[in-house]
């Protein structure tokens, strides 16, 4: 039988998985080619577009498809643990890539600029960067014609911590939202869902405002030399991670609404929810190196 | 371990064509392949898609091969003799892109797709739509890879390291397209590497405790950790270095406060783990193949676990090792030698183990047990001179010579490779169905035995004394050991043809019995010969 709770349910063969692997590859390569071409006359971005509508498209059909077989009761508890354990190690691999960024971060901050600056076993710079002074936030650039230093830094207190507090609480209303789901208050479970969506997007409106004010007033920009380098890599990495966690909130919100999930039923919005609290973590770790130490 | 009913190869888990998921909802036709192309683009089932990853890789093997021809060609005598110097860099960079990337990994990919469910008692992989993406994106990301040669300004040319500034500040443009086939080669291991974890976690058969699992298994549950360890960091540094190419950053240009010591740092935190994933599988391969043909059972099965776990763990604190003559402080350049020194102690179990398990058994000499004695003995030629590259002040001397090409191709070579060849044969008859023909088989352990010695061994002597890697000239002293080398690399060549031959001589081969081997463990051999599409629709049990 088809969705005999006994059997691993092994889907037929699909047409996603390889129309989604050419809409990967059309992406990376439409990608390279708008960068190579950017500072020519015409930049040619319209293979990146195919690319990413692409991908878009599958992934709706692709979960489409998923949400749909486990209406059809298709995916017994088996399949739903795979589900969940996959997502759990996909966050590992994101943690992971974070850390590659916070290593760079620890890296410049405790060793390389100390050593640009004549500190510690490694003489020698002096001769090729005479009169650099190692400080950190790094204001004034090994080569400052080519790497023009930033005037200010953006200091902790102010939006950040304002930030903070957002995605802490969205961290709490989303763990709301789960236990009024769990308790069969559908209601409710959708505005907490609604308050935790509205705190993630006004998260991203201060931090867009933030890069606005460093570009145009402080001077910090990703040419700034190492500090503007690691603090956009850094903040928007993460900003780039809470959006993605925002259209996951968007998405599990409108299923919320369309009468999806089940008090035991409801990997989605635990997947979601999983995310959220980890570009959380990653936040709070940020406030702290790259913002007030 | 009881048999297979047959029961469970009717009563399929059939399921809905995709897209109408509950249109058909109670058909349950005993569904083999589709026919044709859509087979291979849609397959959902683990035994396809390990074929596929096996074709790609074999394809693969033979171009990266044929780059590895073109630089021992060149190198065959003394001054510039066939190609341009910038070519010859495109063909070391490409040759260790292809062979790390296209050949090591996705072949363990392949073996593992085949055999985990099998030998766990699983239906399928626990993903399985996941894990056809995994596949389809590495041809695209290949030839996004390889299409870098025929671009204006030249292919990759900064060896498979890709240091910064060389592949920042001093690359040609077509870098940025390999930025993104990285990307996408990455992507592909991570979902890869997921699905493994989640198959072996989840979905192995009632009453097969971790520790009783194939000990292919267990090499592949923490290749994959690793890989889910290295991968995204990988993902990272070429990351930066497409920032620092168009974005203006300067993670790797001192004149803006970065380092380029830090590209090492990084790539190398990937590097390192990964050595490891391309030769644990291979440790996985021999630990099934050398007790079948001892009929003994495996010697010290726990502590082969343990030495790969603690292997796997070391592997990511060592990483400095690769960067000795960076200058580093003295500190770290004391624990990055002591910490690689103590990763031969878990190898050393492992070798000792192998040996052990040979020891006083009934042995017989088919080509997948001469593949994995040639690994044990060969591999730990590798490894000791990796300890002499350990040794800090030494590395001084050894750092970028040929010392270091000839110690990393004997463990990649004859290590990975050949492990990858023990695996082939030893699993061939049970996934078609038919025997290999053992002469030729023998033949191509035998010339490939020799050759890959011939080829490699002369490289320690000229590097020892001297010779730089990654230069298409050298100086007259070196001549006579590069030319034996060159004609062992041409020899080494030549015989892998004898593995196409094999294969397409399959089918004509003798009908493989269901246990294929004398008496061989596991779940696989309890099934028919080739095992049918859907192996283990219900569990079996395994005996406590």
């Amino acid at each position: 039988m088809a969705n005999n709770p006994e059997h691993y349910y092994v889907p037929e063969k699909s047409r996603m998985p390889v129309l989604m692997a050419l809409a990967m590859a059309t992406t990376g390569a439409g990608a390279a080619l708008y960068l190579n071409t950017l500072g020519s006359e015409d930049p040619s971005a319209w293979l990146l577009i195919l690319g990413v509508l692409g991908i878009i498209f599958v992934m709706v059909s692709w979960f489409n498809v998923v949400i749909q077989e486990n209406h059809a009761e298709l995916a017994n508890a088996q399949v739903k643990q795979s589900f969940v354990m996959g997502m759990a190690w996909f966050i590992f691999s994101e943690v992971m890539f974070f850390f590659a960024f916070f290593f760079a971060l620890f890296y410049i901050r405790l060793f390389s600029v100390d050593w640009l600056g004549n500190e510690g076993s490694k003489p020698g710079h002096d001769l090729l960067w005479p009169g650099f002074v190692s400080e950190w936030p790094l204001m004034q650039n090994p080569d400052p014609e080519a790497f023009p230093g930033p005037a200010e830094t953006i200091p902790w207190y102010g939006i950040p911590t304002v930030n903070t507090l957002l995605l802490l609480s969205s961290s709490w209303t989303i763990h709301v939202a789960h236990q009024k789901l769990m308790e069969d208050k559908r209601k409710d479970f959708q505005n907490w869902m609604a308050l935790t969506l509205g705190l993630g997007v006004i998260f991203l409106i201060l931090q867009g405002y933030e890069y606005v004010h460093a570009y145009t007033d402080l001077g910090l920009t990703l040419k700034s030399g190492i500090y503007g380098t690691t603090f956009f890599l850094l903040t928007g990495f993460h900003g780039l991670h809470v959006t993605i966690g925002a259209i996951m909130l968007t998405i599990v919100l409108l299923r919320g609404y369309a009468g999806h999930f089940t008090p035991t039923d409801h990997f989605g919005l635990q997947a979601a929810s999983w995310y959220w609290h980890f570009v959380d973590v990653v936040w709070l770790f940020l406030y702290l190196v790259v913002y007030i130490l | 371990m009881t048999q297979q009913t047959a029961a469970a190869s009717t009563a399929t888990a059939g399921a809905p064509a995709q897209g109408g998921a509950a249109a058909h909802h109670d058909d349950h036709h005993d569904h083999g392949p589709a026919k044709g192309l859509t087979r291979w683009l849609y397959t959902t089932n683990h035994k396809d898609i390990g074929t596929l990853y096996l074709l790609l890789t074999l394809v693969l093997f033979f171009i990266g091969g044929l780059f590895a021809m073109v630089i021992r060609a060149e190198l065959f005598t003394p001054g510039l003799q066939f190609v341009e110097p910038n070519f010859f860099n495109q063909m070391t960079t490409l040759h260790g892109l292809v062979m790390v990337f296209g050949v090591a990994m996705p072949g363990f990919v392949g073996m593992a797709n085949w055999q985990i469910p099998m030998m766990i008692g699983a239906p399928d992989m626990a993903l399985p739509r996941l894990n056809n993406l995994s596949f389809w994106i590495l041809p695209f990301a290949f030839l996004l890879l390889l299409s870098t040669t025929f671009m204006e300004g030249g292919g990759v040319n900064f060896g498979w390291t890709f240091y910064a500034p060389l592949s920042t500040t001093y690359a040609p443009d077509s870098v940025t397209f390999f930025i993104f086939a990285i990307h996408i080669m990455g992507a592909s291991s991570i979902m890869g590497s997921i699905n493994i974890i989640v198959t072996i976690l989840n979905m192995r058969a009632p009453g097969m405790t971790l520790m009783k699992m194939p000990l292919f298994v267990w090499s592949w549950l923490i290749t994959a950790y690793l890989l889910l360890l290295a991968m995204p960091v990988l993902a990272a540094v070429v990351t930066m270095m497409l920032m620092d190419i168009h974005f203006g950053t300067s993670f790797f240009n001192a004149a803006g406060g970065g380092d380029p010591v830090l590209f090492q740092h990084v790539f190398w935190f990937f590097g390192h783990p990964e050595v490891y994933i391309l030769i644990l599988p291979a440790f996985g391969i021999i630990s099934e193949v050398l007790p079948t043909f001892s009929r003994k059972p495996l010697f010290g099965y726990a502590s082969m676990v343990y030495a790969m776990a603690s292997i796997a763990i070391l592997s990511v604190l060592v990483w400095a090792h690769h960067m000795f003559t960076v200058g580093m402080p003295l500190a770290g350049e004391l624990f990055f030698m002591l910490a690689t020194m103590v990763i031969a102690v878990p190898t050393g179990v492992k070798i000792f183990n192998w040996v052990a398990t040979m020891f006083k058994g009934s042995l017989t000499f088919e080509t997948p047990m001469l593949f994995s004695i040639a690994f044990v003995v060969l591999f730990t030629c590798g490894g000791l001179s990796g300890l002499m590259l350990a040794i800090a002040p030494a590395d001084f001397q050894y750092h970028d010579t040929y010392f270091v090409v000839a110690h990393f191709h004997y463990v990649l070579v004859p290590g990975v490779i050949f492990g990858m060849y023990a695996g082939a044969y030893y699993w061939l008859p049970k996934w078609f169905g038919f025997m290999y023909d053992e002469t030729l088989g023998k033949l191509h352990f035998w010339l490939s035995f020799v050759s890959v010695n011939v080829l490699f061994f002369p490289q320690h002597f000229v590097g020892l004394a001297g010779m730089p890697r990654r230069i298409p000239d050298y100086a007259l002293q070196f001549a006579d050991y590069n030319m034996i080398s060159s004609l062992g690399a041409f020899a080494f060549g030549l015989s892998q043809v004898i593995f196409l031959v094999v294969l397409m001589k399959l089918k004509s081969g003798a009908k493989a019995t269901d246990k294929v081997w004398d008496e061989p463990q596991g779940l696989e051999w309890t099934l028919p010969s080739p095992p049918p599409y859907h192996s283990f629709t219900t569990p079996p049990k395994v005996e406590q």
